[in-house]
C-alpha cells in the first residue's frame, strides 16, 4: 500500500496546484497588496502608500452608492426569489390534494411547470441581460407595447433610462432567472420529507399553512440556509456584475443609480486606470461577501431535525 | 380548511362505521371528498395558487417566444409592432447573424474553450479530489481547505492582478490562457464536490486492485474513475453550463475581437448591430445562443437538474 505512495500524491496534486495557485491563490494575494499602493495598472511602477486607498474610499459618493445597491441586491433578492420559490415549490410538490390516492402531492401539471421554470437557469446571464435589455427598450421594447395593449400606458416609461427604475428592472430580471433553480431545489428537498409527517399533520386538521410553516419550512431550513448564501454570491459577484453591465448604459446606469461594487471594481481598474483603486474597492466586497456568509450561518442555526 | 382534520360526514353510516371506513382507507380521500365538495376556502386558495403557477410559466414562457418570434421579423415591424407575430418568415436575419456577424466564430471559439477547460477541470479536479480524499498525508486538510476557500471569494477581486500576470505571460487574449483560467477558477467547486463523492465510495475495490499488483495511478484509471461516474457527470454537466455561461472571465481576460466567445460576443454585437440599426440579425443571433442549450435541457433535463441541484446542495 504504501509503495511509492509520496511520489503518486505529489505527482496529481502539482499540476493543479500550480495552475490554481498562479491562477487564483496568487492573484488574490497580490490584489490585497496592491490595495496598499498607488499602481494605475497602466505601468509597473508604483509606490507604497499605506492606508491612502481605504481613506479616498470613504468619501467616494459612487462608492457608497454601489455599496448601497449591492446591500440592496444582497438583502432584497435571496427575501424575493426564495419566498417565491417556496411557494412554487410547495405548490408543485405538496399542494395536490386529491390526486393519485396519495396523501400529498403536486398540484396537476408539477412536472411540465419544474421544466419550463428551469429554463432561464441553462441560459447564460448575457444572453438573458441581452433578451431584456431588448424587452425594457422604451421604444420597441416588449414590455411598453405590452402595457399599451392592456390600457396601462400611463405606466410607461424607459425602464433602464429612468433612475427611478433601472435598478429595479436590473432585479427583477435576476430573480426571474433563479426563481426556477430553488424551485427545484427545494423540490429535491421536499420529496425526501417523510409522508407520514404530512399526513399525521392533516389528521390534527393543518391546514395548507400551517403545514407549510410545521413542516415543510422546518425541515427544509438546511437548503434553505444554503441557498441564501449561494443567492447572496450570485448577487454580489458575477451575475450581478453582468446583468448591470449589460443591461445599463454608460454602463452603470444614469448617474450611477445601478452601479454595484463588482462592476465598479471593473470600472475602476480597466476604464479608469486605478488598478489599486480598484483592488481596495475588491476588498471592500471581499469584507461583505464574509459578513454576509457569517451572519446568515449563525442566524441559521438551529437544532438539525433528524429524519 | 380547518375542518380538514374532522372524519367524514356521511350521513348515511352510524357513527363507528364511519370511523370504520376512515381507518381502512387513506384518510386524505375523506378529507379531499368534502374539501371538493365544499370549495370555499380551499377553492379560492387553489384558484390564486394555480393562478400564481400559471402566470409564472407564462412570464419565463413569453421572453423566450417573444425573442424566437423577433428574430424571424423584418426591422421595421420589430419596431412598429412588436407583440405580432411575423408576417413573413425572413430566414437571412439567420444567415446574416450566422456568417455576417461572427456568430459562427463565436461558435467555434466558445467549443473550443469549453471543451479544453471541460476536459482539464474534469481530469485536474478528480485527481486532485482523488488525493485529498484517499490518502492520508501531512497538510491534506491545508490544501483541502485552499482549494475549496476560492469557493467564497469574489471572483472579480482576484482578476485584476490576473489580468496583468496574464498579460505579462503573453496569456492575455489567447485561447489557451482562457482554457487555464476557467480550469482554476473551476476547481474549488470540482475539488468539494468530489472529495465528498470519493470519500463515500467503498474502498475494498481499490484495495484488491494495489493487492493485485496496480499501481496508484493504474488503480485511479482503472478503477475508481470508472466508479464515480455518475458524480463525474454531475460536476461535469455543472461545470459545463457554467464555463458556457462565462461571462466575466472572458470580459477581463480575452479582449481580442477575434478570440471572443458566444457571451462577450453577443454583447459586442447588441452594441455595434444597434448603430447599424441590423436588429432581426441581432435576434437571430441571440436565438441561435439560446436554442441549443435550451434544446440539450429538454432532452437531458433529468441530468441536467440532478447536476446543477446535486452541486448546490452539498
Amino acid at each position: 500500500m504504501e509503495h511509492g505512495k509520496y511520489r503518486f500524491i505529489v505527482g496529481f496534486l502539482i499540476v493543479p496546484l500550480t495552475i490554481y495557485t498562479v491562477f487564483v491563490i496568487w492573484p488574490f494575494v497580490q490584489s490585497i497588496y496592491y490595495s496598499f499602493t498607488d499602481w494605475t495598472g497602466l505601468s509597473p511602477d508604483f509606490e507604497m502608500v499605506g492606508f491612502d486607498n481605504y481613506i479616498k474610499l470613504f468619501s467616494d459618493d459612487v462608492f457608497w452608492k454601489s455599496l448601497q445597491h449591492s446591500l440592496l441586491f444582497l438583502l432584497l433578492l435571496p427575501l424575493v426569489t426564495i419566498s417565491l420559490a417556496l411557494f412554487f415549490a410547495f405548490m408543485i410538490n405538496v399542494g395536490g390534494r386529491r390526486r393519485k390516492n396519495s396523501a400529498v402531492s403536486g398540484v396537476r401539471g408539477s412536472s411540465f411547470y419544474k421544466i419550463v421554470y428551469f429554463f432561464p437557469q441553462v441560459l447564460s446571464i448575457a444572453i438573458v441581460a441581452l433578451l431584456f435589455r431588448f424587452a425594457y427598450n422604451p421604444r420597441s421594447g416588449s414590455l411598453n407595447a405590452a402595457l399599451d395593449a392592456v390600457g396601462l400606458s400611463a405606466l410607461k416609461t424607459a425602464w433602464l433610462g429612468n433612475p427611478e427604475t433601472a435598478l429595479w428592472a436590473v432585479m427583477a430580471v435576476m430573480v426571474w432567472c433563479t426563481v426556477g433553480f430553488f424551485v427545484v431545489l427545494f423540490s429535491a428537498a421536499m420529496t425526501s420529507i417523510p409522508r407520514d409527517y404530512y399526513e399525521a399533520a392533516l389528521l390534527d386538521g393543518a391546514d395548507r399553512i400551517t403545514t407549510f410553516f410545521r413542516i415543510t419550512l422546518p425541515l427544509l431550513w438546511d437548503t434553505v440556509q444554503s441557498g441564501w448564501i449561494y443567492m447572496g454570491i450570485l448577487a454580489l459577484g458575477a451575475e450581478a456584475f453582468a446583468v448591470v453591465q449589460i443591461m445599463t448604459t454608460g454602463p452603470g446606469g444614469p448617474a450611477y443609480a445601478t452601479t454595484v461594487l463588482p462592476l465598479y471594481v471593473y470600472l475602476k481598474a480597466f476604464r479608469d486606470g486605478q488598478a489599486a483603486y480598484a483592488t481596495t474597492i475588491g476588498v471592500a466586497l471581499l469584507v461583505v461577501t464574509l459578513a454576509f456568509a457569517a451572519v446568515v450561518l449563525k442566524l441559521g442555526r438551529r437544532e438539525r431535525l433528524e429524519y | 380548511m380547518k375542518t380538514a382534520g374532522t372524519l367524514p360526514e356521511e350521513p348515511e353510516t352510524t357513527e363507528s362505521e364511519t370511523v370504520g371506513k376512515a381507518l381502512t382507507r387513506d384518510p386524505l380521500r375523506g378529507t379531499a371528498d368534502k374539501e371538493s365538495a365544499k370549495g370555499g376556502e380551499g377553492g379560492t386558495l387553489n384558484v390564486f395558487s394555480h393562478g400564481m403557477l400559471v402566470l409564472w410559466a407564462v412570464m419565463v414562457v413569453m421572453p423566450l417566444l417573444w425573442a424566437v418570434m423577433t428574430s424571424f421579423k423584418d426591422d421595421r415591424s420589430i419596431f412598429t409592432s412588436p407583440w405580432s407575430p411575423p408576417t413573413s418568415l425572413n430566414f437571412d436575419n439567420w444567415s446574416r447573424a450566422w456568417s455576417q456577424a461572427h456568430m459562427s466564430e463565436y461558435f467555434f471559439n466558445t467549443l473550443l474553450v469549453v471543451g479544453g477547460s471541460l476536459v482539464g477541470t474534469m481530469l485536474l479536479g478528480s485527481m486532485v479530489a482523488y488525493v485529498l480524499a484517499r490518502f492520508d498525508f501531512p497538510g491534506n486538510r491545508f490544501f483541502y481547505f485552499l482549494f475549496i476557500g476560492g469557493m467564497s471569494f469574489p471572483i472579480i477581486l482576484a482578476l485584476v492582478p490576473l489580468f496583468y500576470v496574464m498579460s505579462n505571460t503573453g496569456l492575455l487574449n489567447t485561447r489557451h490562457g482562457l482554457i487555464l483560467a476557467y480550469i482554476a477558477y473551476s476547481l474549488p467547486f470540482t475539488t468539494f464536490f468530489l472529495t465528498s463523492f470519493f470519500r463515500s465510495l467503498p474502498t475494498s475495490v481499490a484495495e484488491a486492485a494495489l493487492i493485485d499488483g496496480a499501481s496508484h495511478t493504474r488503480t485511479f484509471f482503472q478503477v475508481m474513475l470508472p466508479m464515480a461516474k455518475p458524480g463525474l457527470i454531475s460536476v461535469g454537466i455543472f461545470n459545463f453550463l457554467g464555463q458556457w455561461n462565462q461571462y466575466m472571465l472572458p470580459t477581463v481576460l480575452n479582449t481580442d475581437p477575434d478570440q471572443r466567445v458566444l457571451t462577450q460576443g453577443l454583447v459586442e454585437l447588441a452594441a455595434s448591430q444597434g448603430y447599424k440599426g441590423d436588429w432581426s440579425g441581432l435576434f437571430a443571433g441571440l436565438v441561435m445562443a439560446m436554442l441549443p442549450v435550451l434544446a440539450a435541457y429538454i432532452i437531458f433535463q433529468r441530468q441536467v437538474v440532478a447536476g446543477l441541484t446535486a452541486g448546490a446542495l452539498k
